[in-house]
C-alpha cells in the first residue's frame, strides 16, 4: 500500500511525471476551449436559442459545479506545474550563452508562459463580466420576454463597447498562440507522436488554434458591426 | 582567411570565466574547426599565453568527445556534424566566431571549452544496458528481430552521447539523449525484457542530475550530429508511463 502511494507520489516529482500533468490537464482545458466555443456560436441562432442554452446550462445544478470544480483543478494544476517546471528549467542553465541561436524552435513556443499568463488573467475577468456580471453590470440586469436572464443582449451590448470586444479579441489572439504550440505539444508529451504524425499534429494543432481565434472572435466581430441585432426593446 | 574569434577562458571550475578575443590569421578554408584552433594554439604559445583547452578524441565523428557552441549553435552551423567534422569553408573571410563551452548546471566547465559530462555516464549505469548473466555466446539470428524494430533501434542507437541536445536545450534538459538510449534497448527483445525498470531508473538518474525537462521545441533534434530523432522522446514517455501504470511483477 505505501508503496502504491509512494510510486503515485513520486509522478509528481520526476520530470516526465510534471510534464504529463500539464499535458493532462491541456487536454481537458483544450476540450473545454472547443466546446465553450460551439456553445457560444449559438448566439448567432438568436435570442430565443441562446437563452434556452445559457439556462439550460444554469439548470445543471450540481453538475455545474462538478464541472466547474474539475476545470478550476485543470487550471490550477496546469499552471502550478507548468511554472515548477519553468523555475526548474531555468535553474538547469546558471550561466547563459553570450550568443543563442534558435534554429527550430516557434516564437509561439517560446512564449507559453506569457500567452498563458494573460489568458488566465483574461479567465477572471471574463468570468468577473459575463458569469458574475461584477466588471461591466450595466449589461447584466436584461430580461428576455420569457422571464429569463437575457444573456443574449448581454453579450450584444458587451461587445459593441470598442475596448470590451479589443480586450477579448486580443486574448482570444493570445489563446490561439498558446494552443498552437501547445496542441502538438501534448500528443508529444503523452506519447503519442511518431515520425509519420509529427506533421499532421503540427498542421492540425494550427488549424485548431485559427478556428478556435475565428470562432470566437467572430462574436465580438458580429455584435459590433451590428449582423448580430439587439431585440426590440432592449436599447443600448 | 582572417577572423576574429571570441573564445571562453576559465582557469578552472572554481573561476568565474569571459570572453577573450583571439585573431586567426591565413586560416586554410580545408582546415577542420579543431584544426583551426590548433594553429590558433600554436600562436597563443608563441606569444607565452596559455593555449585554448578543447576536448577532441577521434576526429572522425564518431566518439562525441569535441563539444563546443559555436555562434550560438553547439556544434556548429552545419547540420548532422560535429565539431571535428567542421570545415572553415563553411565560414566567411572576415567572421567573428563566438566559441563557448556547453553550458548546463548538469555539465560543469572545467576549463575553458572543457565540460564534465560524466552525468551522462551515470545515467547510463543506472539502466543503459542489457544484463547477462553469463553463460554461451547464443547464435546470431537464434532472436528474430522485426525489421522495422531493428531499423528504428539502429537509429536510435547512432547516438554518441556528445551532449549537444542538452547544450541546444533552453531548459538544458537531457531528453534527447536519455529517450535515445531508453527507446534503443526497448525495441531489441533482448533490452525489452528490463524496459520498465530501465525507463524509471535512467529518468531518475537525469532528473537527480539537474537537467531540466523538454517543452518539446526540438532544438535538440535540429543540432544533433547523428540527426537524432525527437520521436523517441515521445516514445520514452510512453514507456516512462507504463513503466508507472504497470510495474513489473
Ligand atoms: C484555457 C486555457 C488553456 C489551455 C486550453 C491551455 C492548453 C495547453 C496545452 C494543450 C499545452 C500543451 C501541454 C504539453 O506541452 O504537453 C499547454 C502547455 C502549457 N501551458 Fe497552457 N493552457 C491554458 C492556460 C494556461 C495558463 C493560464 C497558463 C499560465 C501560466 C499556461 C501555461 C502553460 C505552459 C507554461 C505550458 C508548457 C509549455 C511548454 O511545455 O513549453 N496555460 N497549455
Ligand atoms: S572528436 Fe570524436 S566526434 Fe569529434
Amino acid at each position: 500500500m505505501t508503496d502504491k502511494v509512494q510510486r503515485i507520489t513520486s509522478v509528481f516529482s520526476s520530470s516526465i511525471g510534471k510534464k504529463l500533468i500539464v499535458a493532462f490537464t491541456g487536454v481537458i482545458l483544450t476540450g473545454f476551449v472547443v466546446g465553450h466555443m460551439l456553445g457560444n456560436l449559438q448566439v448567432f441562432l438568436g435570442q430565443d436559442k441562446f437563452n434556452t442554452y445559457a439556462s439550460f446550462l444554469q439548470g445543471l445544478g450540481e453538475l455545474l459545479y462538478v464541472v466547474r470544480g474539475m476545470l478550476l483543478l485543470a487550471v490550477i494544476l496546469h499552471i502550478y506545474f507548468s511554472i515548477k517546471l519553468a523555475l526548474e528549467n531555468r535553474e538547469a542553465r546558471p550561466i547563459p550563452y553570450a550568443v543563442k541561436k534558435y534554429r527550430e524552435a516557434s516564437y509561439a513556443s517560446r512564449t507559453m508562459h506569457y500567452s498563458g499568463i494573460i489568458v488566465f488573467a483574461f479567465i477572471v475577468y471574463h468570468i468577473l463580466h459575463f458569469t458574475l456580471g461584477k466588471v461591466h453590470p450595466q449589461y447584466y440586469h436584461y430580461i428576455d420576454p420569457k422571464g429569463r436572464h437575457d444573456v443574449y443582449s448581454m453579450v450584444i451590448l458587451s461587445f459593441r463597447n470598442p475596448l470590451i470586444s479589443g480586450t477579448y479579441i486580443v486574448s482570444m489572439f493570445l489563446l490561439a498562440w498558446h494552443l498552437s504550440h501547445g496542441f502538438s505539444s501534448l500528443f508529444q508529451t503523452l506519447g503519442l507522436n511518431n515520425a509519420r504524425l509529427r506533421p499532421v499534429l503540427g498542421t492540425l494543432g494550427t488549424l485548431l488554434a485559427w478556428a478556435v481565434f475565428a470562432g470566437y472572435v467572430s462574436i465580438p466581430l458580429a455584435a459590433w458591426t451590428g449582423i448580430l441585432k439587439l431585440p426590440p426593446g432592449v436599447l443600448p | 582567411m582572417d577572423l576574429t574569434l571570441y573564445v571562453w577562458r576559465q582557469k578552472d571550475a572554481k573561476d568565474s570565466g569571459r570572453l577573450e578575443k583571439y585573431p586567426a590569421k591565413s586560416i586554410d578554408p580545408n582546415m577542420s574547426f579543431l584544426e583551426m584552433l590548433d594553429v590558433v594554439n600554436e600562436g597563443l604559445i608563441q606569444q607565452n599565453i596559455e593555449p585554448i583547452a578543447f576536448d577532441s578524441d577521434c576526429r572522425e565523428g564518431i566518439c562525441g568527445t569535441c563539444s563546443m557552441t559555436i555562434n550560438g549553435i553547439p556544434h556548429g552551423p552545419e547540420r548532422g556534424t560535429t565539431v571535428c567534422q567542421l570545415h572553415m569553408r563553411k565560414f566567411k573571410d572576415g567572421d567573428a566566431i563566438y566559441i563557448e563551452p556547453f553550458r548546463a548546471r548538469a555539465f560543469p566547465v572545467l576549463r575553458d571549452l572543457i565540460t564534465d559530462r560524466s552525468a551522462f555516464d551515470r545515467i547510463i549505469q543506472a539502466g543503459g544496458y542489457v544484463s547477462i548473466n553469463t553463460g554461451g555466446v547464443p547464435d546470431g539470428n537464434a532472436i528474430p528481430v522485426p525489421k522495422v524494430a531493428q531499423e528504428e533501434a539502429m537509429d536510435a542507437a547512432q547516438c554518441i552521447g556528445c551532449g549537444a541536445c542538452v547544450a541546444a536545450c533552453k531548459n538544458a534538459s537531457a531528453m534527447l539523449f536519455v529517450s535515445a538510449k531508453v527507446s534503443h534497448l526497448a525495441l531489441l527483445p533482448q533490452g525489452a525484457v528490463e524496459r520498465k525498470r530501465r525507463v524509471l531508473n535512467m529518468v531518475g538518474q537525469m532528473d537527480a542530475e539537474s537537467f531540466g525537462s523538454c517543452t518539446n521545441q526540438y532544438e535538440c533534434e535540429a543540432v544533433c550530429p547523428k540527426e537524432i530523432s525527437v520521436q523517441f522522446i515521445a516514445r520514452m514517455n510512453r514507456e516512462y508511463l507504463q513503466g508507472r501504470v504497470l510495474p513489473e511483477a
